[in-house]
């Protein structure tokens, strides 16, 4: 009875709320053919969907307040004991064969042909004669590669003022490859306190160390000059570029991996030989004895 | 509106409604199943939707995202940009980069489609954060919803990679930065972390498979097993049908509330529009990921601040907060990543996973419950969940350290120190008051005197279709199948 009643006095609140809703439709497909743009495509279509809500909102409202709680009983219970006696009865009756033999050999065939489908997983890794532990531990440079720019120019000491950085890479080196990030830092030879075995790493006060953090693998991406100090953004590890990129503070538990730097007969800058330990985070496993120079 | 337009009206309805369901019924015979369905009790708390509106944000991602996949360039490779980004124009940048600048400026309604999958995904998952923390607080993954629980915890485990996955693909530097820890601290996996790391990145990093990589699992394996699990989740929802909130004539034995036709699909209805409104507001007004504004991903490069979306930053917190802890053994290192990036989400997932079972053991209770409890009705749980999001929000909070840092300009060193400190002894302080709150009030109390409240304004009524079911109950013999029994109309007064 109620539904008839629903008919004759429709409730204007609700009908006003669809019509909004179509009208905001149409107001959707108007601005899209005009190209007005993203504002005006979600504000329509957002709209069309708000005043819908509304509305039938409203309406579950009408037909909540007309109409009682209801009662659903459950019968989820566990089956009967005799129920569930038949049922494991006819999972386990004839016609399938009671012979252990068939069954585990079946059981066989289907964990070899398991084991066998997963080979062509094989594939995702890299080609044959990879060792990724080899690959992560690559000290990236070789004595006497060139040191280049971004755009493959070889660089000066004197390129970089004191205080300047410079983000270069090994001569021939993939730039898109993470590893070969390295990082120029020039500070002046008086405020350097490197390690006694490092003091002949640097040029003119230019030293290098890897761009990678030893704690996460982001690029070390701000320098500050008053305090000598490397920041990564990602997780604020701090490192003194001044001290042999010593971690100060922060997660990161390495210093930067440094490189030894010398001038070829040009005085363009070389590497005199790789990084002084494996570049970017460390791994489980990280042979942690074999970091010293 | 005079009677002959309602007759009218009847006549459409039936040649619209009726006739078409009696052709169908005649081919496929579902009108007592479909009688039942449509008399399926919904309990009216509000806490009951939160589930449905992760469900329409992922049909909603579903329909976002096909209509972005048909423009996506899935691929690492060079490109020339060619298009209305004029600072991008006629630059080298990688296709996947170029394609997503592209459909956000050059195809029509793009940016709306690609700002409402971005602010869907992440309503998607705080939705789902909030309905595990309902189930959590009201103790309903007991018995019987063990399993439904345990399906739940891995759609958001999914929930979480899939958002991730997707916020990877542009290959723009914010993105690919994240992408960079993500391998860190893949190899950071106990043992195998190398190899793993190799398998799953194809090469040293980034390495041209990765983004492809991501695309297959984002838009075709996660999506399925999504779909699938979330048909599970409901299958078994359906079977066990709804827990409730106590309140008069309401126990375990029963579900009180309104039925699904007309009232809950209406308002249900109500809600799927409410979501969708708010995604295209969203993803119309409020800009998400302007990946123009952080450039091609380029590995040694990196913008600053560097943020994740929060979803994921509580990892990043973790990543932040931890002190430079390693162990060597036999010439190894568990490496600093290790703590905060795999094992505290291993535990997280791994305590949530065995939670039903730990559970049990805390209350001793192992008995079959449909009424939900009052979050302070065992002080054990309700302790360790208010432990438990502290210690996350910290963590949270850790990862915009940055914000802090700008506006106290107290240097990030002493913020981490102060925010270590805090991480390990807030749980502590908030577990009390926890504990001094479940244990001045008893299980009677918040909650439950809420619904009690509510419920008495509404009459209470047996549902017809399901007085019959339990007629039927009575009446089914020990050895008897299910037959059906014609239901007795029970007259609405």
């Amino acid at each position: 009875m109620s539904r008839r009643a629903d008919e004759e006095r429709p409730p204007m609140g609700i009908v006003v709320c669809f019509g909004l809703a179509s009208l905001a439709a149409a107001g959707f497909a108007t601005t899209y053919v005009l190209g007005l743009g993203n504002v005006w495509y979600g504000g329509t279509f957002g709209g069309a969907l708000m005043f819908l809500a509304i509305g039938l909102g409203l309406w579950s409202k009408r037909i909540d307040s007309a109409s009682p709680e209801f009662v659903e009983q459950r019968d989820l219970g566990p089956t009967p004991e005799p129920q569930f006696e038949k049922f494991m009865g006819a999972l386990t009756s004839q016609p399938v064969p009671r012979s252990r033999v068939l069954w585990s050999m079946l059981g066989f065939a289907g964990g070899t042909l398991g084991l066998a489908a997963l080979f062509p997983l094989r594939s995702l890794f890299p080609q044959m004669g990879v060792n990724p532990q080899r690959s992560l531990e690559s000290r990236v440079y070789k004595r006497g590669q060139a040191i280049v720019t971004e755009d493959g120019t070889g660089v000066k000491p004197d390129d970089l003022e004191y205080g300047g950085v410079l983000t270069v890479f090994p001569e021939g080196f993939n730039i898109t490859e993470a590893a070969g990030a390295t990082l120029l830092v020039r500070i002046d030879p008086a405020d350097l306190h490197l390690p006694a075995n490092r003091t002949n790493w640097t040029v003119d006060g230019v030293v290098a160390y890897s761009k990678l953090c030893t704690h996460a693998g982001c690029p070390v991406g701000l320098y500050s000059d008053e305090s000598r100090q490397l920041l990564c953004p990602c997780h604020h590890s701090i490192f003194d570029a001044a001290d042999g990129g010593k971690p100060v503070e922060g997660p990161a538990s390495h210093p930067l991996p440094m490189l030894p730097l010398a001038t070829d007969e040009n005085g363009f800058l070389i590497a005199r030989g790789g990084f002084d330990r494996p570049v970017g985070a460390a791994w489980w496993g990280w042979p942690d004895g074999r970091e010293k120079p | 509106m005079s009677g002959d337009t309602g007759q009218k009206q009847s006549r459409i309805a039936r040649a619209l409604v009726r006739k078409p369901l009696r052709k169908a019924d005649q081919r496929l015979g579902f009108a007592g199943m479909g009688r039942e369905a449509l008399g399926k009790v919904f309990p009216d708390h509000w806490s009951f939707m939160l589930g449905e509106i992760a469900l329409y944000c992922f049909i909603i991602l579903v329909a976002t995202g096909i209509f972005l996949a048909m423009f996506f360039d899935p691929s690492s490779s060079d490109t020339t940009y060619i298009g209305s980004d004029p600072a991008l124009h006629g630059q080298e940048v990688s296709s996947a980069f170029a394609s997503t600048v592209s459909l956000s400026w050059d195809v029509r309604g793009g940016l709306l489609m690609r700002q409402v999958h971005h602010w869907a995904a992440n309503i998607f998952i705080c939705a789902i954060v909030l309905h595990l923390c309902r189930i959590f607080f009201t103790g309903m993954f007991r018995k019987p919803r063990e399993l439904n629980w345990t399906i739940g915890v891995t759609l958001l485990v999914l929930a979480i990679f899939n958002s991730f996955a997707g916020y990877s693909l542009p290959d723009d530097l914010l993105s690919g930065t994240g992408l960079h820890i993500f391998y860190s601290v893949f190899e950071a996996v106990p043992i195998v972390g190398p190899w793993l790391t190799y398998f799953v990145f194809g090469a040293g990093f980034p390495g041209p498979h990765i983004i492809p990589r991501l695309y297959a699992l984002h838009i075709f394996l996660v999506p399925a097993l999504l779909a699938a699990l979330i048909g599970a989740h409901m299958l078994v929802l359906i079977r066990q049908k709804h827990s409730h909130f106590a309140g008069p004539g309401r126990s375990d034995a029963n579900v009180v509330g309104s039925r699904m036709w007309p009232a809950y699909a209406l308002r249900s209805l109500s809600l799927l529009c409410a979501v969708g409104a708010v995604c295209f507001f969203m993803g119309g007004f409020a800009q998400i990921n302007p990946i123009w504004t952080w450039g091609e991903f380029k590995s040694y490069s990196i913008i600053s601040p560097s943020v994740a979306d929060w979803y994921i930053a509580w990892i990043e917190g973790g990543l932040r907060l931890m002190p430079p802890l390693e162990i060597h053994f036999w010439g190894m290192t568990v490496p600093n990543q290790f703590w905060p990036s795999i094992l505290l989400p291993g535990l997280t997932f791994g305590l949530l996973y065995a939670w039903p079972w730990i559970d049990r053991r805390l209350t001793g209770d192992r008995g079959t419950h449909h009424v939900a409890a009052a979050p302070t009705s065992s002080p054990r749980r309700f302790v360790v969940g208010v432990v438990v999001i502290t210690f996350f929000s910290v963590l949270l909070v850790a990862s915009g350290e940055e914000a802090i840092v700008m506006w106290t300009g107290v240097p990030v060193g002493t913020i981490r120190v102060t925010l270590r400190v805090v991480a390990l002894a807030l749980p502590f302080v908030t577990g009390f008051i926890a504990w001094r709150v479940a244990r001045g009030r008893l299980p009677a109390m918040g909650v439950v005197e809420e619904e009690m409240e509510e419920s008495t304004t509404r009459e209470l009524h047996e549902s017809p279709i399901w007085l019959s079911a339990k007629a039927r109950k009575q009446q089914v013999e020990p050895a008897g199948g299910a037959e059906e029994i014609e239901a007795e109309q029970v007259a609405e007064p």
